[in-house]
């Protein structure tokens, strides 16, 4: 080792390519990952890729790619697949494509502009990012954020899951052959948007969610557009029964398509909706709750068999619920503040700096200097819509985070797509892909 | 709860809790981060401890991510454990007992090099190919640790400390005119 240990930084590099090789040029452990024999059961050695193989000949297989620029894989994920012809033997996720080194950028930037770059990681849920981000600086500046904010973050985050699940479905039925869906998806994203705009003033990209509580308070009248959606989702989705659930053709596209056991599920580390529809009730909200989340009524939705369709059941399900909390939320919104009301963490609002020299003094020195975090370094993790999305926070005492790691959930869940394509059709590989949910601004950061 | 270190918390009398022994899971120490329980150790005896926690129920490894510490050396560790360049931060989570911890093993710089977790967890798999490709950090016997973010090409690692940061020149010229 210790001959490896001296190569430069130039020769640590020819590690090898990315790429799918062929079976000969594989050594066997990467070969059983790419077989998705990576599991080592709980009595008996790892599960040998022999002993799942199919009858083919070795020099009939081809290797191809399947995107980067594929319609059906959400984005700039790469897919080589080993086929046989119509079945896959094997296959590997190249991703990448997207990287734009945003771990690097937030050690560049100061607390106070963290929000800005982790909310364009995961581009369909944006206010997850920004609230794991304002959670992990939280904890290290071991602060408690006012009562009214804690809720509009909870009202925000679920209606970004609604937004986030019924965009799923629409490109979710898109793959599978049914195009109407996702006009309907769309017009029900609209509805959302809108109401973020309303609040935030932007459609994505928010950067509403901070440390310290929130940007501002909501506007008047949300009530009556919080309650308009939680009146038209419900009936929408009854439709999405009728026009999907209730379809053969849908049926045929999802039912025992890329199952995905419980077990293999937690040793891969799949978490969401991937995870529950394998059977596991693990829901970060109920079981390590966070924000008010148990004071509020919901069920983990959770599936049995963890195929293609259990995964559309638990997501369009979890939407139902989201609808439920948000109901509460609507009710039990409590008054207050929005924010600390720290000047050394939030800014004094517009009018005082015009009259207060001290108010000009903090605000000058808050969008300057920045808030400094005490040294320390955290982990915090939140349910998205895609699972366990969390942040890994190291500061030094400075204004800027001395390191910041997104535990992005696409990521991590992509591994489990290997052992869901094995023998199956090219054409479910659409559906499997798109059940995964991967959003690539997640993946590759 | 196996662990020796879960009943650091009930520490009612404090003369009785200075003089106990400092808590620790599996003979290495066990500190408090923020209300959460953090295991420090050293790369020599890392995957004996992480098969150790495999053992005690933690069924998913859930984060795992490096850090370089090249220009905050001075970091708090405790009493026993040296500060080295790197670390590697894992954060275990099992489901049955709703409990987390998190490993902090440091890594030497002149061996940039810890066992890979992929027997214990195949799910670490992408996120230590991920360490190793941003951080340079090697896993032995991962089963493919190529880059996976960066261009395969790509020299160094970018967050590595002393990596410098990308700018691209502007150049502020005259706007030119309208017509």
């Amino acid at each position: 080792m210790s001959q490896q240990s001296k190569r430069s930084l130039v020769a640590e590099t020819s590690e090898g390519a990315q790429e799918l090789h062929l079976r000969d040029d594989t050594r066997a452990a990467e070969l059983r990952r790419e077989l998705g024999g990576v599991l080592r059961l709980p009595e008996g050695p790892t599960l040998d890729p022999g002993d799942i193989d199919f009858e083919f000949q070795e020099d009939e297989t081809m290797i191809i790619n399947m995107g980067p620029q594929h319609p059906s894989t959400h984005g700039v994920l790469r897919l080589m697949l080993e086929l046989d012809g119509e079945t896959v033997l094997r296959s590997k996720p190249i991703i990448g494509y997207l990287h734009t080194g945003m771990e690097k950028t937030a050690e560049e930037l100061m607390y106070i502009q963290g929000g800005t770059n982790v909310t364009r990681m995961d581009y369909l849920a944006p206010f997850f990012n920004e609230l794991v981000f304002s959670l992990a600086v939280e904890r290290l500046l071991d602060v408690e954020v006012p009562g009214r904010a804690t809720w509009i973050r909870m009202l925000m985050c679920e209606l970004n899951r609604v937004s986030s699940h019924v965009m799923w479905l629409a490109t979710n039925g898109a793959d599978v052959g049914a195009i109407g869906m996702l006009l309907y998806g769309w017009r029900e994203r609209e509805l959302l948007l809108a109401f973020f705009e309303k609040v935030t003033g932007l459609r994505m990209n928010h950067n509403f969610i901070r440390p310290g509580g929130v940007a501002a308070d909501l506007p008047d009248g949300w009530r009556d557009d919080v309650r308009a959606i939680c009146d038209v989702i419900p009936r929408r989705l009854d439709e999405y029964d009728s026009i999907l659930t209730g379809q053969p053709i849908f049926q045929e596209r999802q039912q025992g398509v890329g199952p995905l056991g419980g077990e293999q599920a937690i040793a891969l580390g799949v978490t969401g909706p991937l995870l529950r529809a394998a059977g596991v009730p693990w829901d970060l909200r109920r079981d390590m709750p966070y924000l008010a989340y148990e004071e509020v009524e919901f069920d983990v939705i959770v599936g049995t068999y963890g195929d293609c369709w259990d995964r559309y059941a638990v997501r369009l399900n979890e939407v139902r619920e989201s609808i439920r909390i948000i109901g509460q939320i609507l009710d039990r919104m409590p008054a207050g503040d929005y924010r600390i009301q720290d000047k050394k963490l939030t800014p004094p609002p517009r009018s005082r700096i015009d009259e207060s020299m001290e108010a000009l003094i903090h605000h000058f020195k808050l969008f300057t200097e920045g808030l400094k975090v005490p040294v320390g370094e955290t982990y915090v993790a939140v349910e998205s819509p895609r699972g366990e999305l969390g942040c890994y926070l190291a500061s030094d005492g400075s204004n800027k985070p001395y390191r910041m790691h997104i535990r992005a959930p696409s990521f991590v869940n992509l591994q489990a797509l290997a052992p869901m394509l094995r023998g199956g059709f090219i054409a479910d590989a659409v559906a499997v892909i798109s059940t995964v949910d991967p959003v690539l601004g997640d993946v590759d950061r | 709860m196996s662990d020796p270190g879960a009943g650091a918390s009930n520490s009612d009398d404090e003369a009785a809790a200075a003089a106990e022994p400092r808590p620790e899971l599996h003979g290495w120490p066990l500190v408090d981060s923020h209300g959460q329980r953090v295991v420090h150790c050293d790369a020599g005896g890392y995957l004996e401890l992480m098969t150790a926690l495999e053992a005690d129920g933690y069924e998913m490894c859930a984060d795992l991510c490096a850090v370089d510490y090249l220009t905050h050396a001075g970091r708090a560790l405790p009493e026993g454990i040296g500060a080295e360049r790197f670390e590697v931060a894992v954060d275990l989570l099992s489901l049955s007992r709703h409990e987390r911890v998190r490993v902090r093993v440091q890594v030497p710089e002149a061996e940039p090099e810890v066992p890979t977790l992929f027997d214990l967890w195949p799910g670490s798999e992408a996120m230590e190919r991920e360490a190793y490709d941003l951080v340079g950090i090697r896993f032995l016997d991962h089963p493919d640790l190529t880059r996976i973010l960066m261009p395969e090409e790509w020299e160094g690692h970018p967050l590595r400390k002393d990596y410098a940061v990308g700018r691209i020149p502007v150049q502020f010229k005259e706007s030119p005119s309208a017509r």
